[in-house]
């Protein structure tokens, strides 16, 4: 199972969000570094966090943002951004968030093996506290089983 | 028996929960056909559906169904799906 692409570019430590958005933003800023996504693509997260509430936290402490496939998106590709300070989505059971996994996805179908290579990784309930941790990129990099670009 | 998984795009918590639930049947040993849509889709990906699982957000927007819904609050926590899994099975 191929796990979207993750370089170093796509990586953000220890980012200072003040809300929900901005941790959003950031996630897809990351993003468009590593040349997953267009601009407009973090726009479309966020909205879907407006419309549907803030489901996204899928798990304590972890928020998977992304939008659907469509002209925003370039490639498969995942960003990683961890807070400095956590931050509430607004979610009863899951906030507030330290992790935001940002996730662009090409086309539709294509994306279940990418998906399941991340339900892998977090089905270990530690990666979520050793993500918030890590210092450093390669750190991060090592906890999602990507080899250092 | 077919199980139906609903986030907001059909994409990420969607596929997330389609994952986990088939890995918590397997361990349950029960078979099923797990699908995963978005949630404007539901009331045709569903139609025929036994179990349908999500998070508390969407539970509105799914409206009256025959399938069971089953509201998932950690959805990495296989425990938690096998066992509300288990309990509306069993």
């Amino acid at each position: 199972m191929q796990l979207p692409a993750l370089p170093e570019s796509a990586i953000d430590i220890g980012a200072f969000a003040a809300d929900w958005r901005t941790a959003v933003a950031l996630s897809g800023e990351a993003l468009v570094r590593s040349g997953a996504a267009k601009p407009g693509y973090a726009a479309e997260m966020i909205r879907m966090i407006e419309d549907h509430g803030p489901y996204v936290v899928i798990a304590p402490g972890l928020a998977l943002a992304h939008a659907r496939p469509g002209p925003q998106v370039i490639a498969n590709g995942l960003s990683i951004v961890t807070l400095s300070e956590p931050v509430r989505f607004g979610h009863a059971h899951n906030d507030p968030v330290r992790v935001v996994l940002g996730l662009a996805i090409a086309e539709g179908g294509a994306h279940l093996a990418a998906v399941a290579a991340v339900a892998n990784i977090f089905n270990d309930s530690s990666a979520i506290d050793r993500l918030a941790e890590a210092t450093t990129a390669a750190e991060v990099q090592e906890i999602m089983g990507v080899t250092p670009s | 028996m077919k199980i139906v998984t609903i986030c907001g795009a059909g994409i990420g918590s969607s596929g997330v929960l389609k994952v986990n639930a088939e890995r918590a049947l397997r361990a349950l040993d029960l078979e099923a056909s797990v699908v995963a849509a978005d949630v404007s889709t539901v009331r045709v990906v569903a139609a025929d559906a036994q179990i349908i699982l999500t998070t508390q957000e969407f539970v509105e927007d799914i409206g009256k169904t025959n399938a069971d819904v089953i509201v998932i609050v950690n959805l990495f926590d296989t425990s938690e799906l096998k066992q509300k899994l288990e309990d509306a099975l069993g």
